[in-house]
Parts: C-alpha cells; sequence; structure tokens
C-alpha cells in the first residue's frame, strides 16, 4: 500500500474539489482522483474545435453559494464571473420578449405585451424575494430528519419548524402553493402573457423528466430569485474561460490547502474491511489507503458501482434503484464563423450577450415533453442558448463565436436507443429549430457537438445523463436525497461518505452538497 | 455650459441613460448601459475605452524644463530617461500635496505634464527666471484609455509600435493607423493598459479604428462609474475626492503630506531642492501621523447587520464618494473617503485615512455604515494596497 491519507475523494467534478477543498483546509492530507484527464466533472472546458473553447456540459455558474467563494479565497485562486445579463425569447410572429438587466427597460419592454403582467411582475418579484429568503437557510443546513428522535434531527426540525412558523402564514401558504404546484399552473394565477408564462416555467423544467404542466416544477421558479438574493456574488452568469475554469479556481483553492489532485486515476472500487472503508482500488490495481473515502459520483455509482451492494441494507439499495435519474437535456455546441441574426432583432446587440430562451408558449413546452414522454426527442425542443465568447472573447478566435446550446427534451430511454444517426438526426432538429428564428445559422456552423444523455453518461459518468446527478423533483430533496435516512452524507459503511448532487441540496454549479458533506467529516472525525 | 471632450461626438449618442458627471468642467459618461457591470467588467476582462481627455496637460520644454519640475515634483527629474513616464504628487512649500499627475519625457528637452486640476498658474510661478516654454495644452490634445488584459492585443491590431517590449511606465510616439499618436503604458484601472494621447483634431478617427479593431476583442466603451470602482480595486487616489488639494483646503487640518496619502514611495530623499522638502524630511524622520489603507470589511458582519432587519445585504453597483468615520475600540480613529462593491474580489472596499497606529496592516477596525436608516459599525480589517495587483500590469 502506498502513502497514507486522511481523505480521498473520488471524482474531481465541482462538489468533490469543494470537499477537497474543505477537508484539505481542515488539516486533512487529502487526495482527489479523477478519472478523466481533465479535472470539472460536468464542469469543463474542452477545445473541441481548434481555437473555439467550450463549456461542453454545464454552461453558466448558478448559485455557487456565497460561502464557498468566501471561505476558499475563491477570487484570490482566479474566480471571474462575469455579467449574463439578458434573456430574449424569439416569438412566432416575428415578435420577441426580453427582459434585460435594467427594471425600467425591462418593465417597458414588458408593458408591449401586457401592462398588467409588468404591474404584477413587481408583486411577484417580492413574493419571491420572501420565498427565497424562506428557502435560502435550507440550502446551508444538513437535512434534518423528521422521522427521527435524534437530539440533532430534533434541533434541526425545531430550527426549521421555528423558521417556518416566522413567516407568518401568507407566506407559508404561499410557499406550500410553490412546493405543490405545476410551474404553469402557479404562473396562470399571476400572469397573462403566454411567452413570459413560458420563459419564466422554461427553469422548472431544467434537467427534470417534467413538463410545465407537471405538478412540482413551480419549486424551481425560485432558484433564480435565490441567485438575486446573492445578487452581489454574481450567482448566476458566465465564468471567465467557461465552467471548466471554475473547477480550476476551486482546485487551486484545493491545492493551496496541501489537497493533491490526480487526473487519469479511475477507482475501480472502494476497499472495505469490517464494514469500514479503509481506500481504494484503481483501475490498474493500485491501491491506497485513506481513513476516509468520499463519493463525489451520483448515487448510483456510490451505491452499486465503488462498493458492492451486499455491503448495505436493503432498503437502502432499493432506494436507489428508484431513485430517478432519466436523464432528458441534451447539449450542441457550435463554433460559429460569425454571429447570429435574428429576425426578430436584426444585426449585433446586447441580446446577443445574455440567453436566448426558445419557449414561444406554454403549449410549445409542454408538446416538447410529450415527445419525450412517449420515448421520442422533441422535434422542436426548449432550448437555453448562450454565446460565451460576447461575454469572453477569449472563447474563439477574434471574431467568431462559440455557441452552447442546452436543449430539453432528449430522453435517455431513447425509443430503439441512441445511435450515431439518432443523435445527427437531434442536432439537425436543434439546428432546424433555431434556424426558424435565425435563419443564418446554419450558414455559420464551422464545428458542431452533440451530446445527448447517452453521450453525457459516457463521458462523464453521470448515470442517465442526469445533469443533476438525479432528478430535482420533491421526492428526491432535502431529506430525500438520495435516500431516506441517508441524506446526510454518511452511508452505512463507516468512513464512507458522499458528496455529490445527488445529495441535498444538489443541481447547478452551487457547491452546497460538497462543502456541507466536508463539515459533516470534519465534524465526525475531529 | 460644460465643455465636452473631442471624443464627445461618438461618446455622446452611446450612453443610453443620459448618465452624465462633471469632470474637470466636462460633461462626461457615468456609463454607456444604464448601469456600469458590465464596462467594469471589459476593464478586468477583455478591454475598455475611457475616455479621460479631462485631464489637465502641458507641453514643457526648454533647456530648463527638466530644473522646472525637478522644483516641483517630489520624485528626482534627474533620473527620468527619455520615454520614461513618472507618475507623482507635488507639494507646496509645507510638503502639502496639492495635486498629482504623470510627468513623460518626450525627448530631451520636451516633458508632457498632466494633472487634475488647472496648474498652469503654479507651473508659472515655478519656472520664473527659467529658460522654459510652457504651453496648456489641454484642449489640443485628447486622451483614449484602453485598459485592460486584451488592450495589448487589440493595440497591436492598428499600431506598428512594438507594444509587448513598452515596458511599464514607458511611452512610445507611434501611429495608429495613420494617425500620429503618442502611447503610454500607464492607466488608472492597475490593469495592463494604455493611454494615447492624439491631436484633437484626429480624435475622433482614433475612435473608430480603436472600436473597429477592439470590437473582435470584446472593446466596449466605458465611463466613470466603471473606472471608479477599477481604481480603488488598484488603490488610486483621487484629488478633492480622497485627499483636498493644498491649493483647495480651506482649513489646514484638510492638507496632506505624501507620507499621509501613501505617496510616501514618491518622495525622493536623495534628490536637490524642491517645495516642501524640508519639512517632507522632517516628517519622514518623524513618521506621519496619518496613514492612508485598504479596508476590507468583514462579509459576516455586514451580513447580520442587515439580516437584524431580515434584509439580505444591500450593495450598489456604483463606489461611493464620501466621508464616513471608522472606528477602533470605541472610539474614532479616521475616515473613509471612497469605496466599493469588488465585483471581482468579491468583498465590499474601502480607501481610508487612519491615525497611527491604527492603519498598520491587519488591524481591526469598523467603518460606520447606515442600514435601514440606523447608522451601524460593520468590521473591517486594514490591507495594504493596492487590493488588486494582477501580474499583467508590468508584465
Amino acid at each position: 500500500m502506498s502513502a497514507r491519507y486522511d481523505a480521498i475523494v473520488v471524482g474531481g467534478g465541482h462538489n468533490g474539489l469543494v470537499t477537497a477543498a474543505y477537508l484539505a483546509r481542515g488539516g486533512k492530507k487529502t487526495l482527489v482522483l479523477e478519472r478523466r484527464p481533465m479535472i470539472g466533472g460536468a464542469a469543463v472546458t474542452e477545445e473541441i474545435f481548434p481555437g473555439f473553447k467550450f463549456s461542453v456540459f454545464s454552461y453558466v455558474v448558478s448559485l455557487l453559494r456565497p460561502e464557498i467563494i468566501r471561505d476558499l479565497e475563491l477570487p484570490r485562486h482566479g474566480l471571474q464571473i462575469l455579467p449574463l445579463e439578458s434573456t430574449v425569447t424569439p416569438l412566432d410572429d416575428g415578435d420577441y420578449l426580453a427582459s434585460w438587466s435594467d427594471p425600467d427597460e425591462t418593465r417597458r419592454e414588458l408593458c408591449r405585451h401586457s401592462t398588467r403582467d409588468a404591474d404584477a411582475a413587481v408583486v411577484f418579484g417580492r413574493l419571491m424575494h420572501h420565498m427565497a429568503m424562506a428557502v435560502k437557510p435550507i440550502l446551508g443546513m444538513v437535512p434534518p430528519d423528521p422521522t427521527s428522535l435524534s437530539p440533532g434531527d430534533l434541533a434541526g426540525l425545531l430550527k426549521l419548524g421555528g423558521h417556518f412558523r416566522s413567516l407568518g402564514p401568507e407566506r407559508f401558504h404561499a410557499l406550500h402553493k410553490l412546493m405543490t404546484m405545476s410551474s404553469a399552473d402557479y404562473l396562470d394565477e399571476w400572469f397573462e402573457f403566454d411567452a413570459l408564462k413560458a420563459t419564466k416555467s422554461a427553469s422548472g423544467i431544467i434537467g427534470t423528466f417534467l413538463g410545465p404542466r407537471s405538478p412540482g416544477t413551480a419549486y424551481v421558479l425560485l432558484h433564480h430569485y435565490m441567485g438575486e438574493l446573492d445578487g452581489a456574488f454574481r450567482a448566476w452568469g458566465f465564468h471567465k474561460g467557461g465552467t471548466g475554469a471554475i473547477s480550476e479556481t476551486i482546485a487551486n483553492a484545493a491545492r493551496a490547502h496541501g489537497a493533491e489532485i490526480r487526473t487519469d486515476a479511475s477507482v475501480a472500487r472502494v476497499l472495505v474491511r469490517h464494514g469500514r472503508a479503509t481506500g481504494v482500488a484503481l483501475e490498474n490495481g493500485d491501491e491506497i489507503a485513506a481513513n476516509v473515502v468520499v463519493s463525489g459520483l451520483d448515487p448510483r455509482l456510490t451505491f452499486t458501482r465503488l462498493v458492492d451492494p451486499k455491503d448495505l441494507p436493503t432498503a437502502l439499495t432499493e432506494g436507489v434503484r428508484h431513485f430517478k435519474f432519466r436523464g432528458s437535456s441534451g447539449k450542441v455546441n457550435l463554433a460559429l464563423a460569425g454571429l447570429p441574426d435574428f429576425t426578430c432583432m436584426p444585426g449585433v446587440g446586447p441580446h446577443l450577450r445574455g440567453a436566448i430562451s426558445i419557449s414561444p408558449s406554454v403549449d410549445y413546452l409542454e408538446r416538447a415533453y410529450d415527445d419525450a414522454k412517449y420515448g421520442e426527442f422533441s422535434e422542436h425542443p426548449y432550448m437555453d442558448i448562450v454565446i460565451p465568447s460576447m461575454i469572453d472573447p477569449e472563447m474563439a478566435p477574434p471574431g467568431k463565436h462559440v455557441m452552447s446550446i442546452f436543449v430539453q427534451y432528449a430522453p435517455y430511454h431513447l425509443n430503439g436507443g441512441w445511435t450515431d444517426a439518432k443523435r445527427e438526426a437531434f442536432g439537425d432538429a436543434v439546428v432546424k429549430t433555431l434556424a426558424r428564428y435565425a435563419p443564418n445559422i446554419e450558414s455559420l456552423i464551422l464545428h458542431r457537438q452533440v451530446l445527448t444523455p447517452d453521450d453525457i453518461q459516457r463521458i462523464t459518468g453521470l448515470s442517465e445523463g442526469n445533469i443533476f446527478q438525479g432528478e430535482l423533483a420533491l421526492q428526491q430533496l432535502f431529506f430525500l436525497r438520495p435516500v431516506p435516512e441517508w441524506a446526510k452524507y454518511r452511508t452505512p459503511i463507516h468512513g464512507y461518505w458522499q458528496c455529490g448532487a445527488g445529495t441535498h441540496p444538489g443541481g447547478g454549479i452551487m457547491g452546497a452538497s460538497g462543502r456541507l458533506a466536508a463539515r459533516e467529516i470534519l465534524r465526525a472525525t475531529a | 455650459m460644460l465643455k465636452t471632450s473631442p471624443f464627445h461626438p461618438r461618446t455622446s449618442v452611446l450612453v443610453r441613460a443620459q448618465t452624465w458627471r462633471r469632470w474637470a468642467g466636462y460633461q462626461m459618461a457615468s456609463a454607456y448601459d444604464p448601469h456600469p457591470d458590465r464596462e467594469y467588467a471589459c476593464i478586468r476582462n477583455s478591454a475598455a475605452l475611457i475616455d479621460v481627455s479631462p485631464l489637465y496637460k502641458y507641453r514643457i520644454a526648454g533647456r530648463d524644463a527638466m530644473r522646472l519640475l525637478d522644483r516641483m515634483i517630489t520624485r528626482d527629474m534627474t533620473k527620468l530617461k527619455p520615454g520614461q513616464v513618472y507618475y507623482t504628487p507635488w507639494c507646496d512649500g509645507e510638503g502639502k500635496v496639492i495635486d498629482d499627475g504623470t510627468v513623460s519625457r518626450l525627448d530631451d528637452q520636451t516633458y508632457r505634464f498632466t494633472s487634475a486640476d488647472s496648474s498652469l498658474r503654479w507651473l508659472q510661478m515655478n519656472a520664473v527666471g527659467m529658460d522654459v516654454r510652457i504651453e496648456d495644452i489641454s484642449e489640443a490634445v485628447g486622451t483614449l484609455s484602453i485598459q485592460g488584459p486584451l488592450s495589448r492585443a487589440v493595440l497591436s491590431q492598428v499600431s506598428s509600435a512594438n507594444l509587448s517590449g513598452l515596458k511599464y511606465f514607458r511611452l512610445v510616439e507611434s501611429k495608429v493607423r495613420d494617425i500620429p499618436v503618442s502611447i503610454s503604458r500607464t492607466g488608472y484601472t492597475g490593469d495592463l493598459g494604455y493611454e494615447i494621447w492624439v491631436d484633437a483634431a484626429r480624435a475622433l478617427a482614433l475612435w473608430d479604428a480603436l472600436i473597429e479593431a477592439g470590437t473582435p476583442y470584446g472593446l466596449a466603451p466605458a465611463g466613470v462609474w466603471a473606472l471608479d470602482i477599477a481604481r480603488i480595486e488598484a488603490g488610486l487616489i483621487m484629488m478633492d475626492v480622497d485627499y483636498f488639494s493644498a491649493h483647495h483646503a480651506l482649513i489646514e487640518q484638510r492638507k496632506s503630506t505624501p507620507y499621509e496619502i501613501n505617496l510616501g514611495w514618491a518622495v525622493s530623499a536623495g534628490k536637490g531642492p524642491f517645495n516642501g522638502r524640508r519639512a517632507l524630511a522632517e516628517e519622514r524622520h518623524r513618521g506621519a501621523a496619518w496613514g492612508f489603507v485598504g479596508l476590507e470589511v468583514e462579509w459576516d458582519s455586514f451580513e447580520r447587520l442587515y439580516a437584524a432587519h431580515g434584509l439580505p445585504p444591500q450593495i450598489s453597483n456604483i463606489a461611493w464618494r464620501a466621508s464616513a468615520p471608522v472606528y477602533a475600540g470605541g472610539r474614532q480613529v479616521g475616515y473613509a473617503t471612497s469605496g466599493c462593491w469588488s465585483p471581482l474580489l468579491k468583498q465590499s472596499l474601502a480607501l481610508a485615512h487612519l491615525r497611527a497606529p491604527h492603519f498598520a496592516p491587519g488591524t481591526r477596525v469598523e467603518l460606520e455604515t447606515t442600514v435601514e436608516h440606523r447608522r451601524e459599525r460593520a468590521s473591517a480589517v486594514v490591507r495594504k494596497l493596492p487590493f488588486f495587483d494582477p501580474e499583467r500590469k508590468k508584465s
């Protein structure tokens, strides 16, 4: 056996790196093992086509926790989040709906479509502010188990109960509605302009196998407003150099605290002796000993591949078996010779520095979901498009551009399975849909990278290509994530921990799971 | 009517929210967008084009040009080589700072002198009996500052000047396309950057050439709001904001020596006679009573002040310029004069004057701040300036 470590983190995704950085900061001799030649997991920047850099999978920083930015001193290690200021939704009648960074400009734009909605948006924003304030503490807490009588759980529940009581009836009821309704229904109570409801509800379906009319999607609307609470930290934005650069930043912080990071180091399994993790075995046969092993992988890999399920209680393995992944989104990355020309906003303008949302109506989104429900990719998908080179010119050669297209729906379980031909057909559907709104797009494409959920799984390891390591659905959140009783980053194997987005609170380049896991580990091993 | 800069025909059509401000009697853009976020990001991420024409500029030539400047400024002019630039303060006879600016040696006997305030009278007063010509070129010369990590890449598209060979605080006479310009490796952002000095008659052509060449590199015009954040991060002082000119101060207490405003490094201990030499030598010996330092506000303490009211911290994306008391051990030990939220460092920063011994780096103090109509105190730590000092600034 080689050098002994206090902790080994399996998987160099952003949560694994956050955990490693905190453990190293807490004085643990920490090693990160990453299977791929580069760290970052789904937060990687790669030069797929010469001179063009792509945030291959995840493409914006979302809700990165300010306490992580401060604790790990990320600005000192290269953090640079740039503004992503607007969202423009091209409409089928040649018009558009835009929201800009300036509230007066946004209001004037909304008034073009509905003055009533412009008024409603102000009050809606205030409610969402209160909802986000209500939910925010939960993001920073280890989920207490409501069925447990242990002092820690009771204290947590008491704190949570007190917190919810302090909301008052009006806000508590609003929160309950938000937690249970579909985003389309919820937004119907507020707004009348269809494209506005569609664009807002789109954020509720990202990464789930649900449509805007599926119950439970309203909750995700909150995430956008959560970002606004941390506005100063620019929790939503574009990281200079792409999402790979934010992984590098966290890795720099981890290294500065003494953590060691190895790439091309694929872990075959976690070594377990007498119900206790003793280290890991690599694919190449090397064994590395450690007191603590932390899995940054998703719950399926954590509990059924890295360890032998027979070492685990049946309730847990069953829970993991039923944990919903079913990736529903794909990604198309384009290298472009020039800028797309949108019919609704011709020429070069500020709209190209923000998001372009292909979400013209709620029906459009729901129909896109219909295709997926029955095992097909959406012929006319929902798309969230950004042109990173407009924000960070160094992503592409001068005057040329990269375009990142998040596409939903592309079901992992496609009828007949994914093939090369199906992948290209999916890519064609995306480009064809985009060409409806920006007809010159096809003539600009120098290179096209199409990633299906199957590709996402193959390259990153994420089971079924789910970008959140498991759906952000209500039955899989908080004390239920990933499974009841094992939502506190521990596992039944002593010294074996979980820190990925498959744990609370999960999702996005947030790092909260990694931080909470490290905190629990440090407390348990103090 | 306020004056307008030679670039005004280009800048004025870009100011979308009519956010103008005064700068040395000129009407200048605060920001082109309604708020400065993107313009600031250009300074630190790509390149920003900033009109700094309101600077006062003088051409000083003749056999005694060097003697004149050496008498005025606190740095040793005998060491300034042709093609080199000094940043320097200058003082009155009591060693109190009148202004700060740059001195560029254009050739053997010709200098360009810049200042925040009009300096013609002071220059002439110091030139009595000397063989020197002082020409006010403030309006004849336009100045564009191109700042940011890609500024060199942009400028090299349109200029044959050897920019990678042009060191920090050096200048070169060159051309941008066919426009004669002087390019200095200087700026007010603490980043990689250049200032381009051009005949006002060719100003618009220079603007157009830089915008055209820079657009593929993400170059965008930036206003004073963005510049103000960058200069605070860079710890660069501003006259009549962070200190009063000895020529403006109504009371003695408002005057400062270079040592008191973090410019002691620019006072030559060995040079010959100059304005304020004796007073400054005494102060160097005695130690300054005040220090000018950075303050980093501790976020947790700041957040708690707001959380007490059920609010998330409120932060402006525009720098503040006001006097805020600073306390230590319950007593006032100084005052902050400007500050901002740093989008890059993710910290609330301030520039402050503190009494000895409270200006030592690492000292814990409290900065007064108004939260929900109440005066509160947030914890802060004294930091050495600059807050932000990237390698590329000098590399």
